[in-house]
């Protein structure tokens, strides 16, 4: 099967809207289909990524979990936008998962490899 | 050239929809080619034959399907997502053991690996959202 580069870019905050939920299901699916996959995170959207998700409260089912099992679907290129982390008050430190920090240049130089982008 | 579009936001609430048809009309008109519309997210509410809009609105449900007709257009919504919408054809109505159906045909329901295979088979995957 041929191999394209996909990004997946979350910019939403995990809950509030399914967007951060039903990309992580494209995901999944395209590392199902051994292509070569990224994620990036910026905005709101490296919420997702923050530890400690609880949301009994709002009676909607946590994803934190599923980010802890991309590495075995072999997705290790997490990117994550550090003026998005900097306005927000939060380090790689509180994030769930191992992740590249980098400028938001640099991820745009990361979106211009692709083949595909799809944003959420 | 090959192309193939994502709709990730529902009818009349979003403008992406319009556009994506606009966008997909366009493509049409200049002799590319489109290898399938992925419908995603609240995009599957582009899928229901039930949709009745005012007299002097546009239909965005019967809009879709006539180009579909006319072009043969692969139009594919997510089963997942229409699950959770209640977009249901004939299979999923009896799998779910649910009493009526309201997919619009063309349409088909199918899983997100269409979404990935249009991505690859295609020039260019467009993504139409907020």
């Amino acid at each position: 099967m041929t191999t394209k580069q996909f990004m997946i870019v979350n910019r939403k905050a995990p809950y509030g809207t399914i967007y951060g939920w039903e990309a992580l299901e494209v995901v999944l699916i395209a590392a199902a289909f051994e292509q070569d996959v990224s994620m990036a995170f910026l905005d709101d959207g490296v919420y997702q990524i923050k530890k400690g998700h609880q949301t009994k409260g709002i009676e909607i089912k946590a994803f934190e979990k599923t980010f802890r099992a991309l590495e075995d679907y072999d997705v290790t290129k997490i990117y994550v936008d550090q003026e998005s982390l900097t306005e927000r008050g939060l380090t790689a430190d509180d994030l769930t998962i191992p992740v590249e920090v980098l400028s938001r240049a640099e991820i745009g130089k990361r979106m211009e490899e692709q083949d595909i982008v799809l944003a959420f | 050239m090959k192309f193939a579009i994502l709709v990730s936001e529902g009818p009349y609430t979003h403008q992406a929809t319009d556009t994506a048809f606009l966008f997909a009309q366009a493509v049409l008109a200049k002799g590319h080619e489109i290898f399938r519309v992925f419908f995603y997210h609240d995009g599957v509410y582009n899928a229901t034959r039930l949709t009745t809009p005012p007299r002097d609105d546009r239909n965005v449900v019967e809009r879709w399907t006539k180009l579909a007709e006319a072009h043969c257009l692969d139009m594919v919504v997510c089963v997942a997502a229409a699950q959770r919408r209640g977009i249901v054809d004939e299979g999923e109505m009896k799998r779910n053991g649910k009493d009526a159906t309201n997919l619009a045909e063309p349409f088909r329901i199918s899983g997100l690996g269409q979404l990935i295979e249009a991505g690859i088979q295609a020039d260019r995957l467009v993504v139409f959202g907020d």
